[in-house]
């Protein structure tokens, strides 16, 4: 399988706006793969670096050091981002638009004629379930709703990498199950999905592989049940070992 | 062109659902109606000053519209994180300020469409001055491609009343081709104006500040610019030197400030003049723009 996600010696630093604490590594060597049609779990606690990756992922912030690329081409070239579709964790909408006029926002953005624009939108609209509220301003919708017009859009331009930042956070139980379904559905149709998430259930059950990262470093790369039999323990325990916790005795 | 095309859509479509648009329009129809209803004993030089007065008012809601939607674009972009979503999107950086560009400067070039059409009609309605009853009393001329052509207007109409006589201004087509002539170049400085308030955007980053700084900056402008050299010349060394390169950089505003001709039916500027200010407005648009870009192209937006 063609790899067409990758970071060599990814490297981010910060200047610290705290006085004297000099620079912040956010990134130190990263070093990842992701090959085409995998589910790629991207896993770590909070301020681990997850986001600053798909920052650099996405071209918002330039890398200080090493390098990343989708398809073959540095991620600061926009053509990188024509085959991708990119879901954020919240919603980050337009929203004086309707569902509608917002995906026909992006489908022109991609250059996607009217007339396959329109069909488009119809089956995006109807795979999410908003076709009843496709002409209702978006800043009328319930999270669930934004969550879905978020990941109709990151779909618009038939994308052959999605990137999605938790795409479940904040869901309810029967919010996140339809967008475990519709990332299986992706999946079988040969799209390739980088999501990052704190749910290790959830990762266990849809990843192909995963990537544990913190402090800006990778721990542990492979597919689940490999790291698991290989650390004789779940996911969650070898999440918290790989992160360094040490559980505090009882008081 | 098709990215830019489409981000100035969202611009536009963002200003039309938006209601201080419409409150800023509407005070202005008011007032400029409620003026416009006002008799005094059929003077002219009174129906002069109302035009005055209402073209004024048009200058001030076009500056608070330009102004104020271009200092929000991209701030509030960044503050509600719609900028991600769409730089994820295969959207160059000069892109979306072209875009943001656009939106602006078409949607106030739709305001001034409106504004302008809305003076036309009241003042027709009230009727034409005579230019011989207008004495030319109107302020300095200002020095500029536009505003030069009216300065030889004044000089020729101190000359005497055979001026008149050959005064093409009380033409309907020439009086149109003046209100065209007033709008195109207001339009034109409304886009240096947009320029200006996206290059603070992308160095201040609160909206009020950029607002309120950009206002300072373009009235003073406005109102100085034009008197700077003037200034500089009591001046002593460096003050000198500095007060004459901050002349020479500005961009002169006022240039394109060609209500007096409105107001007294003057004939229309020479097509020279208005494409020499033509060019100076996109000189000025395209350097400002690019200084946009160059600040904004590598900064750090973060999730």
């Amino acid at each position: 399988m063609s790899v067409i996600l990758k970071t060599e010696k990814l490297r981010v630093e910060y200047a610290s706006r705290e006085l004297r604490s000099g620079i912040k590594v956010a990134l130190n060597g990263l070093d990842l793969e992701v090959r085409a049609g995998e589910v790629f779990g991207f896993l770590g606690p909070n301020g681990a670096g997850k986001t600053t990756t798909m920052n650099v992922l996405l071209g918002f912030v330039n890398p200080t050091g090493g390098e990343a690329r989708l398809f073959g081409v540095d991620v600061r070239e926009p053509i990188a981002r024509q085959r991708i579709g990119y879901l954020p964790e919240l919603t980050y909408y337009y929203k004086f638009l309707t569902a509608e006029e917002l995906l026909r926002f992006y489908a022109r953005i991609f250059g996607i004629p009217r007339g396959e624009a329109d069909r488009r939108i119809d089956a995006l609209l109807k795979l999410v379930e908003l076709e009843h509220a496709r002409t209702r301003s978006i800043k009328t919708y319930s999270k669930g709703m934004q969550q879905r017009v978020g990941l109709a859009q990151a779909l618009i331009n038939n994308p052959d990498l999605l990137i999605l930042d938790e795409p479940t956070s904040g869901l309810d139980p029967l919010g996140r199950m339809k967008v475990r379904e519709i990332i299986q559905r992706l999946k079988s149709e040969g799209k390739t999905v980088f999501f990052s998430s704190h749910e290790l259930g959830e990762a266990e059950t849809i990843c192909d592989r995963v990537a544990i990262i913190c402090r800006g470093e990778l721990k542990a790369e492979g597919k689940v049940s490999d790291l698991v039999t290989q650390h004789q323990c779940d996911l969650e325990k070898l999440f918290l070992k790989l992160i360094g916790y040490q559980p505090q005795e009882a008081i | 062109m098709n990215n830019v095309l489409a981000i100035s859509g969202i611009v536009i479509k963002e200003l039309y659902r938006r209601k201080d648009f419409y409150v800023l329009f509407v005070l202005t129809a008011l007032i400029t109606l409620v003026l416009g209803s006002v008799s005094f004993f059929n003077d002219a030089k009174i129906v002069r000053y109302l035009k005055e007065i209402c073209l004024l008012l048009i200058w001030v809601a076009s500056l608070v519209i330009a102004i104020s939607t271009a200092a929000r674009q991209i701030p509030v972009e960044r503050e509600n994180r719609t900028i991600f979503p769409l730089l994820a999107k295969p959207v160059t950086r000069g892109q979306f300020i072209l875009g943001k560009f656009l939106g602006c400067w078409l949607a106030c070039g739709v305001a001034l469409v409106v504004f302008y059409l809305f003076f036309g009609v009241v003042s027709e309605s009230r009727g034409r001055s005579d230019p011989a009853a207008t004495g030319l009393t109107s302020s300095a001329a200002p020095a500029g491609p536009a505003a030069s052509a009216k300065a030889d207007d004044h000089e020729g109409a101190a000359g005497g009343s055979e001026h008149h006589d050959d005064h093409a201004g009380t033409e309907p087509f020439s009086v149109l081709l003046n209100y065209v002539q007033a709008l195109a170049l207001h339009w034109l400085m409304l886009g240096v104006v947009t320029a200006i308030v996206l290059l603070g955007s992308v160095v201040f980053s609160a909206p009020s500040s950029n607002v309120t700084i950009s206002f300072i900056g373009i009235l003073g402008i406005l109102l100085l610019g034009e008197h700077l050299n003037k200034v500089a010349l009591r001046q002593q060394q460096p003050a000198q030197a500095i007060l004459y390169t901050t002349y020479f950089l500005l961009p002169h505003l006022e240039w394109f400030d060609i209500r007096d001709r409105v107001i007294y039916d003057q004939p229309p500027i020479a097509f020279v003049d208005c494409s020499l200010a033509a060019l100076y407005a996109i000189a000025y648009t395209g350097l400002l723009l690019f200084l946009t870009w160059f600040v904004f192209r590598r900064k750090t937006l973060t999730l």
